[in-house]
């Protein structure tokens, strides 16, 4: 399965982070997992939430360039050695990864990390057949 | 120093004389030997003939910097390939490039009329001249060095950069005139300080700076550091490269070497000739250039041209320090860049055209520094920065080749440059002269 992620370029600037989340959180929109890559003058902000279409529209709406791209979603054990186990799986099988983050299900003592990797499939593959369980939304 | 006495401070009747004598030769030897002047000539229904008084010179039709480009290498020359002994390009681009090809007779003039500017600029025999223009295809360099060789200097050939050796040269040596551009100049300055060297202890007592941009303020500020006094040149590779003006000791205008470069003011709109004082675009025609004579250049540098009794005793005609251009070329640290290069090289890059705009200052190190923002589009934007930063670093790698000068790239959000109505808004200049 794959988790739909958005990202959204923003200029280093005070308080457009603010803006942003202000803008998903007046229009109903819940962030389940949230990562920024910054350079010295801009950001690139990645998020997953439970309604990418519309957080699409309301990015385009609002003048940003913002794009959807598939990720794996990964459920991993949150305790020593729950990510280890995944990256030494993709490791062995020469699934490249680009960027990783995580986010944490509480209520079921769960971690799912996010990543991206260079062939999707390929990746899906591989983690399928090594019974890592990937999920689509959470 | 008045280095050519007769000629500079002659009586302006006189001068007149020659001149038609010198157009009248001009445009017999291009209707014969040039394809692309008889054309012309043809087209406009006139002959050489017909140049019977200076005031003629508005029959004959302008020529651009696109037909120069277009009759690239030789299509100007109006002499054998073999008697061409020196050729220079234009600056800054890759694309077709303005040839300027000299014969003995036309190295011998430039010589002479650069040897006029230093005396201008209060040079004589004995001097030591500190040459920090670029050498190479660039007419700054080797203008100024076969004028300092002419006028009998001693001169030191340093070109741009290595700023911390120049300034030993310069101290070492006991260099006494500078020249560079403007710019330049005050780089010299905030690294003498470093190295904890003070002006005031050299020995420079002139400077001749040009090939960019600047103002009276500008040269007080050069003046007060660099402990020196700043002379304004002009010139441009279409009609010989430096030496074209200057300024003398009065500083109030530059003298034009009008019996070599035959100059006029025209409004840019109706090309209709303005009268003396009024501002316009100015046009030059080589009276006496042999290689590769140009008839009524427009320059697109906008001006204004005066006749007084200046004390320093030329009765060269002045044009008053540059105003501004008619076209939206820029000059970055002396390399002329048009928007319209930055727009295809976006465009090869990106297959697309991006919103942009150039901002165009003077950083602390009084050079010019420019930034291209580029507004992120769908079609280029990526989720990882690697990739932005790929089309970042080949942005700026192939708009150092298509212009010669290093360009800043900054992406920003899409809307944050400002829209304007109608034109859009290419290019701030926030450099304040």
């Amino acid at each position: 399965m794959k988790v739909r992620q958005i990202s959204v370029f923003l200029e280093n600037k005070n308080g457009r982070l603010a803006e942003v989340t202000k803008l998903l959180g007046s229009n109903g929109i819940n962030l389940r997992a949230v990562s920024i890559a910054d350079t010295a003058d801009f950001g690139i902000l990645r998020l997953i939430c439970d309604q990418p279409e519309k957080a699409l529209k309301l990015f385009h709406d609002n003048n940003f360039t913002a794009k959807e791209t598939d990720v794996i979603g990964v459920i991993v054990e949150d305790k020593p050695g729950g990510l280890s186990h995944v990256m030494e799986i993709c490791f062995k099988n020469n699934v490249n990864i680009e960027y990783l983050y995580s986010s944490l299900m509480t209520e079921e003592n769960k971690a799912v990390e996010i990543f991206k990797v260079e062939d999707i499939d390929h990746g899906l593959d591989i983690l399928a057949k090594n019974n890592v369980k990937t999920i689509g939304k959470f | 120093m008045i280095w050519n006495k007769v000629r500079e401070c002659e009586s302006v009747e006189k001068r007149k004389e020659r001149q038609l004598a010198d157009l009248k030769d001009l445009c017999s030897r291009v209707y014969g030997r040039v394809p692309f002047y008889k054309k012309k000539f043809d087209e406009a229904g006139i002959k050489p003939s017909d140049i019977k008084t200076l005031d003629d010179i508005a029959k004959i039709p302008f020529t651009t910097k696109d037909e120069m480009r277009d009759t690239y290498p030789y299509g100007l020359l109006a002499v054998d390939e073999t008697d061409i002994v020196e050729i220079h390009t234009s600056s800054g681009t890759t694309g077709t490039p303005v040839v300027d090809a000299y014969t003995q007779a036309d190295m011998e003039m430039w010589g002479e009329v650069m040897a006029r500017c230093f005396g201008m600029s209060g040079g004589d025999k004995g001097d030591v001249v500190q040459n920090a223009y670029g050498y190479g295809m660039f007419t700054g360099g080797l203008g100024v060095h076969y004028g300092a060789h002419k006028m009998g200097a001693n001169i030191i050939p340093a070109a741009s950069g290595n700023t911390k050796r120049q300034l030993m040269l310069m101290r070492d040596f006991k260099s006494t005139i500078l020249t560079c551009t403007p710019s330049y100049a005050l780089c010299m300055y905030e690294e003498a300080k470093e190295m904890g060297i003070d002006f005031k202890d050299l020995h420079l007592k002139s400077g001749i700076f040009g090939a960019e941009p600047w103002s009276d303020n500008m040269r007080q500020e050069i003046q007060e550091k660099l402990h020196l006094k700043a002379h304004d040149i002009y010139g441009l590779t279409e009609i010989i490269g430096p030496g074209v003006s200057n300024e003398c000791e009065n500083q109030n205008g530059l003298h034009v070497n009008e019996d070599y470069f035959y100059p006029e003011i025209i409004d840019p709109a109706t090309g209709k000739v303005l009268p003396e004082g009024e501002k316009g675009e100015l046009v030059f025609t080589t009276l006496s250039k042999q290689g590769t004579p140009v008839l009524r250049y427009r320059t697109r540098d906008i001006t204004w041209l005066w006749h007084d009794k200046c004390s320093c005793g030329r009765t060269l005609v002045k044009m008053h320090r540059l105003l501004g251009r008619n076209d939206d070329m820029l000059i970055i640290r002396g390399v002329n860049v048009f928007p319209s290069q930055i727009e295809n090289v976006l465009m090869r890059v990106e297959e697309t055209q991006p919103h942009y705009q150039i901002i165009v200052d003077r950083g602390l190190t009084h050079l010019d520094e420019v930034e291209l923002q580029v507004e992120v589009e769908e079609t280029f934007f990526s989720d990882e920065t690697k990739e932005l930063e790929r089309i970042k670093n080949k942005l700026h790698h192939e708009l150092k080749q298509e212009l010669g000068v290093s360009i800043n790239i900054k992406l920003v959000e899409p809307k944050s440059i400002e829209r304007s109505i109608g034109k859009a808004k290419r290019v701030i200049d926030k450099r304040t002269l």
